[in-house]
């Protein structure tokens, strides 16, 4: 039965249309093998790099998101039929130990050369592995579970397929942390999801994102937010860099949703002297003889983008001013202090913030400089471990554990600033209250 | 105010945080003519709460003050009332993001429990998504969904009273992702299966015993599932503080008047929060 997204509640999105998600040119999409990921997009004729082999991604177009397919010759991409399970070494005799097994490296009777004749052959790599299996003088001697273990093992090294999947940040955040951890500040993915969550991202609300992790942190934001509400990017220098948002492949309409705003103006928003007004060419221009259009045209050209520029400025400010955005999220290489005292001003009260970074004393002068000024509640300096299992029957064992290099997150909530109340009061460390009576009821 | 979206004024009908103190707070359903005790005083809805701005500094009748905190999904995790082992924040936001939940996203989850996961996914599908929720145990499927009519998203979600294992979601072919906690999931894997849609979806199993984990993966692999993945996340809180550490003394010297060095550092706290559960991930291929 089919089921269309998007549809009913509230909102004005135009509805996802209903397919079953086939590939198409120009999407961005994830390639997969094994653990390893990589982002490209399609486009025609274009080649990809992954994993040490060429093909070309466009020959997928047509064929459902979560294919696998097998890299032909020429890098065709050819749909790869349902896995065969594993049964194949059901049969096979195995030993009890290893006691009598020599590791002496003579036990694979096929050279590297007669395993590269085979490939040249046109071998699959189901049969190269058979074969490597064959000719292995130890294999029928290994315990059922050194063998799968051996027959795992040849299945990465000889694996000629790819996986292509939609992007998600579930997918990017490991891509990211598996490939390129320093573009990200070494944020691990659980990391990510802890920031998510505590800042309460969600559908309609108004989020300022500050982050130097190449649009990661931008574009998780974004799909969290479905295309309700909008995202202010706060951005150093000249420009915001996204390439990462590309990769999520959103669809057009939730670039509307997406707002800059350049750092080096954030002190005279603060300070309500920011000049933002529009200024509209005069009505004549678009009346310019023809002979003399081109010479102006560069001048109008420019012209043109300053106003775009202006416009985007004056439409981020416009949201910024009324202090009342829903959340903050802050990951750069930046120190986060300043940034986050900053930012933390366009805030309305009772609404979360989170700071990651990738080590943690800055956090602790954030932490300080927050209590001092007031203003937050419950913040919560803390790093998350993650640790993988192996589960497999009598084999299930944890494998590494990833702690330490994933970085560290400081949050929090607004709540009313409060001029009268004294700098570090005592609400902060003891919630027993002696406090003098106030004049109340 | 509502689980699902922002907003700015206190209203009759909210369900809100009252913030006494750090680790200190209480949910508080806010009424006409209603009074909350706190041990900074009385509060009286009427004149306290109601029409003012979230986030605000509450004064109390004893002349003490607290804050009034906007709900959200994680507040309410360390505030509801227990019916069941609940599943905190760090878990969630893990689940949140390995499913892939977004707005619009079609969710079953089995058991419903005390509605600690419920919340956070609901706040993650709106508006336009869907939470089909089973719960084997009346009582707590009718408490459940008492809860969710007080929260004002009772729209985006539909409390089934039944036995997952036995009975399944109560839905097929409509969900993006499956999430179970109940003691024996891999009874229900079929039936996630059978709920998720055709072109596939994710599932989450969460267990607190590693021979569930085992039992659940075989299940998981038997009904075709792919890219299956165990872990286990967990937080580790640091605590600032200012320590001082005494110097040595060697003697008179000029050039150390100190007696102590005051550090600003972290603690970890004695013993750290251990095991919560595993956590199964895979996906289902298109079928």
């Amino acid at each position: 039965c089919s089921f269309h997204f998007g549809g009913g509640g509230g909102g004005v999105l135009p509805s996802v249309k209903p397919k079953y998600r086939k590939v198409d040119a120009g999407d961005y999409v994830v390639l997969k093998r094994g653990d390893i990921f990589k982002a490209v997009q399609i486009q025609p004729k274009k080649k990809a790099m992954f994993e040490k082999q060429w093909f070309l991604p466009d020959t997928a177009v047509g064929q459902l998101y979560g294919s696998t397919f097998d890299v032909a010759p020429g890098g065709i991409l050819q749909p790869r039929k349902p896995k065969d399970t594993e049964g194949s070494t059901d049969a096979n005799e195995a030993g009890t130990d290893n006691r009598h097994i020599l590791d002496d490296g003579k036990s694979q009777k096929l050279t590297r050369d007669d395993i590269e004749i085979l490939k040249g052959q046109g071998l699959k790599d189901q049969e190269i592995i058979q074969q490597l299996v064959d000719n292995s003088s130890t294999f029928r001697d290994k315990t059922k579970y050194a063998q799968d273990k051996y027959i795992k093992k040849k299945k990465k090294k000889y694996e000629n397929t790819v996986t292509i999947l939609r992007p998600s940040c579930r997918i990017l955040a490991m891509m990211y942390h598996g490939r390129e951890p320093g573009k990200i500040c070494h944020m691990r993915y659980d990391m990510l999801a802890q920031m998510l969550t505590l800042a309460n991202i969600h559908a309609g609300s108004k989020v300022l994102v500050f982050e130097t992790c190449a649009g990661l942190v931008l574009g998780s934001v974004m799909e969290r937010m479905g295309g309700y509400g909008s995202v202010i990017q706060m951005f150093p220098g000249g420009g915001p860099v996204r390439a990462g948002v590309e990769s999520f492949g959103f669809p057009a309409h939730f670039h509307d949703t997406l707002h800059e705003f350049p750092i080096c103006h954030v002190n005279a928003l603060l300070a309500g002297t920011l000049d933002t007004a529009c200024k509209d060419p005069p009505a004549g221009r678009g009346q310019c003889p023809y002979f003399m259009f081109f010479f102006y045209f560069q001048a109008q050209e420019r012209k043109v983008k300053l106003e775009e520029k202006r416009k985007k400025l004056a439409s981020a400010a416009a949201l910024l001013e009324g202090r009342n955005a829903d959340g903050l999220v802050i990951a750069s290489r930046f120190h986060p202090c300043p940034v986050l005292l900053g930012l933390i001003q366009f805030l309305s009260p009772s609404r979360p913030f989170v700071v990651y970074s990738q080590y943690k004393e800055p956090l602790i002068e954030c932490f300080t400089k927050l209590k001092e000024r007031g203003g937050t509640v419950n913040l919560r300096l803390t790093d998350t471990w993650l640790r993988r299992y192996q589960v497999l029957p009598n084999r299930t064992h944890p494998l590494l554990l990833m702690s330490g290099a994933g970085g560290f997150i400081l949050s929090g909530t607004t709540v009313a600033v409060d001029d009268s109340k004294p700098a570090n009061s005592q609400r902060a460390e003891e919630p027993a209250a002696k406090r003098q009576k106030v004049d109340g009821r | 105010m509502s689980f699902v979206e922002y907003s700015d004024l206190i209203q009759d009908g909210d369900v809100a945080i009252v913030y006494l103190g750090p680790e200190s707070m209480m949910p508080v359903k806010v009424k006409q003519g209603a009074q909350t005790q706190t041990r900074y005083g009385v509060i009286r809805h009427s004149s306290d709460l109601i029409g003012r701005r979230y986030g605000s500094k509450v004064t109390c009748s004893k002349g003490g003050w607290v804050y009034v905190l906007h709900m959200t999904p994680e507040l309410w995790t360390v505030n509801l009332p227990h019916r069941t082992q609940i599943l905190y924040t760090t878990d969630i936001a893990t689940i949140t993001m390995m499913l892939e939940l977004k707005p619009g996203a079609v969710v079953c989850e089995s058991g419903t429990g005390s509605g600690s996961l419920s919340h956070a996914i609901l706040r993650s599908i709106a508006p336009s998504g869907h939470l089909h929720t089973v719960e084997f145990h009346q009582q707590r499927a009718e408490k459940a969904e008492e809860e969710f009519k007080e929260h004002r998203v009772d729209r985006l979600v539909t409390v089934r009273n039944q036995d997952v294992c036995k009975d399944g979601f109560g839905v097929t072919g409509v969900a993006d992702a499956v999430f179970l906690d109940i003691p024996s999931p891999w009874e229900a894997v079929r039936h996630a299966k059978a709920a998720m849609k055709r072109q596939g979806g994710r599932v989450c199993s969460f267990s607190p015993c590693i021979e569930q984990v085992q039992k659940t993966c075989e299940a998981l692999v038997d009904q075709g599932f792919e890219e299956l993945s165990t872990l286990e996340v967990l937080l580790r809180v640091h605590d600032v503080r200012t320590v001082y550490l005494p110097l040595p003394d060697f003697g008179p010297d000029e050039t150390a008047p100190q007696t102590s060095v005051a550090l600003k550092t972290t603690t970890l706290p004695r013993e750290m929060p251990g095991h919560t559960g595993y956590l199964t991930f895979a996906t289902k291929p298109r079928t």
